[in-house]
């Protein structure tokens, strides 16, 4: 048994195919993804209808700073808590049912399961996110086209809007996934998730002014969505330097996730 | 084979498993014995790497279960806990698992078959019985036709027909020469499951012994007598160190003396007996005896 075990064995492509069964084969995938998907495309109907049915606005400067990519792409605040949300399930569901054992009685050197896990979630995320934006994205400017306040694709910024916010949207999937691998509890890991992102950056808003400066535009959330509005505000990261920033969070979740995996009991 | 050497395993200061050594050897069926508590699921988690040890070591097959490229084609587990997410069918959490060491899907549609479940491959998990999840679980540790097994309370929640046909499969392994590690609670299940038997109590090794000179050594023969006057017969036998206890029916469970010296004694003492019956201790009572001192929960009575 033990002397052809070179082509038996477990290799990091076939844990890749297994995550991939995994993931595609529960119904919480398939409902948060077409949660995800669903936010995108509604909103991108909703406000842009909105928008053009009380076009043109009673203040003038508000027809003058009006964003039609971000009206268009409203769904992605609500898209990013369906992707966290099954990043984070797509862990704990293994320690809340047991299948933790399984999964590393099969894959017992632990670590490609997590690296396994994060591709195949992460690439998911990146093309469906990517396509459901660039979709939004359309719809909503062929409804504002009406009152020709559309943008096109072309358009200075437009590429960098819709590529940076499926990466961000990916890095808060993969954040979820790290979070719950830490913490191994779906509750917990949730909590972590939205505290981190939403009310971290409220509770330093409260800080001392010069405190709250410096450290404000640093913390996650606020650092990864410089990149989803075309022009960001001068006091922020740079649209890259900030995503940057915002994979770091999620790089170093995952190497903390990766040490205590390889260190503690099933 | 499995080998373990001063397997220790300390959860805060409870002390689960105690400077446990063994050997599994292959070609038989060995029972694992304990009381619940006992330690026993703990060791098995430690062999399959997913406890680390406090302190000493556990191999298969000469290396650590970690340390295996192929480790499903080495070792197939059951574990007491379901290890199972029952969001997905028993079809599809075969597959996931049968992917991570390359086993085609057409394995996976045999075992459905050999284990029960064909019918019910495409159906979730979650309606099922604890006796078609145990079979699941069982289909699991088959899925790379290992030279190991180790199943933890394998049959329970299954029905008389699959407990049979968990026996059969593990006799059937063993006889091929592979190596069996079966854990169980009840010495009547191991009697006829297991030719060899590690008992543990209390997280350390009682007993290493074949089945049967278990049976034979640990059991005490206890004799059945009915008498005219129990209390002087009871102080008679007590006398001749004999352990007496009064049984339900009126009469006495006697250890400690044979028939005939029991008969002797009582004809010399001119007491009259209604009843003298030798009685093999149950299997029960032999692990009792045995694990007593080593009970992690003792009922008060009993």
């Amino acid at each position: 048994m033990s002397t052809d075990t070179a082509a038996l064995g477990v290799t990091p492509r076939r844990v890749v195919l297994s995550e991939w069964t995994k993931l595609r084969t529960l119904r919480s995938t398939v409902f948060s993804l077409l949660a995800a998907v669903a936010f995108l495309i509604g909103f991108s109907v909703l406000v842009p209808v909105v928008v053009v049915t009380h076009w043109p606005p009673d203040n003038a400067r508000d027809a003058l700073t009006f964003d039609p990519v971000g009206a268009s792409l409203v769904g992605g605040f609500f898209a990013q808590l369906a992707v966290g949300v099954l990043g984070v399930l797509i862990v704990t569901g293994e320690y809340a049912t047991g299948m933790i054992r399984a999964t590393l009685s099969a894959v017992p050197k632990r670590l490609p399961v997590l690296w396994a896990k994060t591709l195949v979630y992460g690439v998911t995320c990146l093309v469906l996110m990517g396509l459901a934006l660039l979709a939004a994205f359309l719809i909503g400017q062929t409804i504002l086209s009406s009152e020709g306040i559309d943008a096109s694709l072309g358009d200075k910024g437009v590429p960098r809007v819709l590529v940076g916010t499926a990466l961000y949207l990916t890095g808060i999937g993969m954040l979820g996934l790290a979070l719950g691998a830490l913490l191994r509890n779906t509750a917990g890991s949730i909590t972590a998730l939205f505290g981190l992102l939403f009310v971290v950056p409220t509770v330093v808003h409260f800080l001392p002014a010069s405190w709250s400066d410096a450290i404000a535009k640093y913390l996650p959330s606020n650092a990864g969505t410089v990149i989803t509005s075309l022009q960001p505000g001068s006091e922020s990261l740079g649209p890259w330097t900030g995503l940057l920033v915002f994979f770091l969070y999620t790089a170093v979740a995952l190497g903390v996730a990766a040490f205590a995996l390889t260190r503690r009991d099933a | 084979m499995i080998e373990a050497h001063g397997l220790t395993k300390r959860y805060g200061d409870k002390l689960a498993v105690d400077g446990l050594s063994l050997v599994v050897r292959p070609g038989v069926v060995t029972g694992f014995l304990g009381p619940n508590g006992a330690g026993k699921s703990t060791t098995m988690r430690m062999i399959l790497g997913l406890d680390r040890p406090t302190a000493g070591s556990v191999t298969v097959n000469g290396k650590a279960y970690r340390e295996h490229s192929a480790p499903m084609h080495e070792v197939g587990a059951l574990l007491e806990a379901r290890s199972i997410h029952t969001g997905r069918s028993a079809r599809n959490h075969l597959l996931a698992l049968a992917q991570t060491h390359g086993i085609a899907s057409s394995r996976v549609d045999e075992l459905l078959e050999v284990v029960g479940l064909k019918d019910v491959a495409r159906k979730r998990v979650k309606g099922f019985s604890l006796g078609m999840g145990q079979r699941l679980g069982i289909a699991t540790a088959l899925l790379g036709d290992p030279n190991t097994l180790v199943l933890d309370e394998p049959v329970n929640g299954l029905d008389p027909e699959g407990i049979r046909w968990i026996r059969e499969l593990l006799k059937e392994r063993a006889a091929g020469g592979r190596t069996v590690l079966v854990s169980s609670h009840l010495m009547s299940e191991m009697a006829q499951t297991a030719d060899h038997l590690l008992v543990i109590g209390k997280g350390r090794l009682i007993a290493d012994v074949g089945v049967r000179e278990f049976i034979a050594s640990a059991g005490r023969n206890l004799v059945r007598v009915r008498t005219t006057d129990p209390q002087k017969l009871t102080a008679l036998l007590a006398k001749a160190k004999a352990n007496v206890t009064p049984v339900d029916d009126g009469a006495l469970s006697v250890a400690g003396m044979s028939t005939d010296e029991i008969g002797i004694a009582a004809g010399q003492a001119g007491i009259t007996l209604l009843e003298l019956t030798p009685q093999a201790a149950s299997l029960e009572e032999a692990f009792m005896e045995l694990t007593h001192d080593s009970l992690e929960f003792s009922g008060s009575a009993s």
